[in-house]
């Protein structure tokens, strides 16, 4: 069975159909790329998987279990974690504090949290930087903070929001490491993401959105060589 | 060494009516403990939680009331309100927060605002039940002497400080934080963020309902427009947070000393009257500019205001 079915789901912001029909899986221990023009609702998607907006139509479920219609904090108990496009951490916090505010889902006391919390710093390689006020740190270790803390839920799917954007290549090459180590230790990943060579080189499958619609599904080869894909990316042949 | 400062004031203070102080004086040290109560609570809920409320004396003429009314309907002594105004107050902040808790922002402190002045309108009106403007009065004072009264708020606003210190470092304290952060990222990092607002509002609300309930036994008196306003509790509590430093340990309490010293010494100027508010206006305007994090929060800014320019140099 698959760890996440997404089956037929609909989201309609008053007449605008956000999202249409849109099903497929993710199987356990992969990395799925969930690539499409701006605009093609890809972020709205992981709001319904990740509970921010019940889907219109249709159901998510995560290990066979319906997920949809949950609130956020309840999915992200049964194991489902998620980082975001703009990067929000707690501006006011230290790193580790940060960390360790979420950590407590999976701790009763503070020890245990700080020792969880200190365990995802050192995995994304912020343990240096755990007593600095987060709203300080650079862009690169904003998104970095962002993973540890969703690494803190100890989640067993980790939906990632644009983790590469605005990022220089050094620290674009350090981020795929740390996502080939995350999915090393059976984190199963879902991954939104425009920067193609790191789409392409990541990912074991790649879902592509388009208004709304998938349009295609494969490896990255096969999308690669999509015509769907290619006129959503480049426009019509005739036209251009 | 940092660890004993609550302690070493707190034992310090407990010699304070051995040393014969003026009754006058010792009602402003009351005073100033009772409003760090209100000042600590507030800080829980706005400071930490950071939902900003304009009613805390909806909570504060509760707890005078739960007091009062026992006293008045069933005539046992006042001090029961301490103990009784807990229960009250949890239900209270429940049905509160499940109301006004889906608001987020300036619309929850809009939200309070109203509440208060809804309870103080319904406090002059159900005159049966409340007395209206009449009051309740308490025929006898447990004591004249001030003492007894310094020991009891001493020790509530002990408690008080301890309770505060002990959630703000236990994973609650670090999930108040986390949804004054970013509720949403909270929200999706595992934390139930109805849940959390609505303990930090029922524990604010408990700890001002007790303020209030020690109120009413020491003033001895409480109408409506002394319990429930909004200009001389519901922002006198924000301004006590504001001035003395916004989620601080010590910031109500810094706060409380210097709101109640002004009021005194303002209150005893001629001439001026009403216009107390007015400077109370302008010096919140001042500590927004200059002081935006309080008196506690930019102690080192503070200092560098005063030291002379360019010595950095």
């Amino acid at each position: 069975m698959s760890l996440l079915q997404i089956r037929e789901v609909s989201k309609r912001f008053g007449g605008l159909a956000a999202l249409t029909n849109v099903s497929y899986s993710v199987e356990k221990g992969e990395i799925l790329g969930l690539i499409g023009p701006n605009g093609a609702g890809k972020t709205t998607l992981f709001n319904v998987v990740n509970g921010f907006y019940p889907p219109t139509k249709g159901e998510v479920l995560f290990k066979g279990e319906r997920i949809s219609h949950l609130q956020p904090y309840q999915i992200c108990r049964r194991g489902v974690g998620r980082t975001f496009q703009v990067v929000r951490p707690l501006r006011r916090m230290t790193v580790l504090d940060n960390v360790i505010a979420s950590a407590f889902l999976r701790s009763k006391d503070k020890a245990g949290a700080e020792r969880i919390a200190l365990d995802a710093l050192q995995f994304t390689g912020l343990v240096e930087d755990r007593g600095l006020v987060s709203k300080g740190l650079p862009l690169g270790k904003r998104k970095k903070l962002e993973i540890a803390r969703a690494l803190a839920t100890q989640p067993e799917m980790l939906l990632l929001d644009e983790s590469f954007a605005g990022l220089n290549p050094f620290e674009q090459n350090e981020l795929i490491d740390i996502i080939r180590k995350v999915k090393s230790k059976e984190i199963t990943i879902m991954i939104i993401e425009h920067h193609m060579k790191v789409i392409m080189s990541l990912s074991d499958r790649v879902v592509v959105l388009n208004y709304g619609e998938k349009i295609a599904e494969g490896t990255p080869k096969e999308i690669g060589n999509n015509p769907l894909v290619i006129e959503a990316y480049l426009g019509e042949a005739e036209s251009a | 060494m940092k660890k004993f400062v609550p302690l070493i004031i707190f034992a310090a203070l407990c010699f304070i009516p051995l040393i014969g102080l003026s009754s006058y004086v010792m009602h402003i040290l009351v005073l100033v403990m009772m409003w760090s109560i209100i000042g600590m609570a507030w800080n829980l809920l706005g400071g930490y939680c950071g939902q900003v409320s304009f009613g805390h004396a909806a909570f504060f003429g509760m707890g005078a009331y739960s007091s009062g009314l026992l006293y008045y309907h069933f005539g046992i002594s006042a001090w029961w309100g301490l103990p009784v105004s807990v229960p009250v107050l949890t239900v209270f902040s429940l049905i509160l927060g499940f109301i006004c808790l889906r608001l987020r922002g300036a619309y929850f402190a809009l939200a309070t605002l109203a509440l208060g002045e809804v309870l103080r309108v319904t406090a002059e009106n159900l005159v049966k039940f409340t007395q209206g403007d009449l009051g309740i009065m308490i025929k006898q004072r447990t004591w004249v002497e001030k003492t007894w009264y310094f020991y009891i708020i001493l020790l509530l606003a002990a408690g008080c400080f301890f309770v505060i210190k002990k959630v703000m470092e236990s994973k609650l304290g670090y999930y108040f934080v986390a949804i004054r952060e970013d509720q949403d990222a909270a929200n999706s990092l595992g934390i139930n963020t109805t849940l959390y607002k609505t303990i930090a509002l029922c524990l604010s609300g408990v700890l001002t309902g007790i303020a209030g309930a020690f109120y009413m036994n020491y003033m001895g008196y409480i109408d409506p427009t002394t319990v429930f306003p909004l200009y001389d509790i519901s922002i006198v509590a924000v301004m006590v947070v504001m001035v003395g430093g916004v989620a601080t340990y010590w910031g109500p309490v810094i706060g409380a000393l210097i709101m109640v010293f002004l009021a005194e010494v303002i209150r005893s100027m001629p001439g001026i009257g009403v216009a107390h508010m007015t400077l109370f206006g302008i010096l919140l305007i001042l500590i927004i500019i200059f002081l935006p994090n309080g008196i506690v929060g930019d102690f080192r800014k503070m200092i560098g205001l005063f030291k002379p320019r360019g010595a950095l140099k």
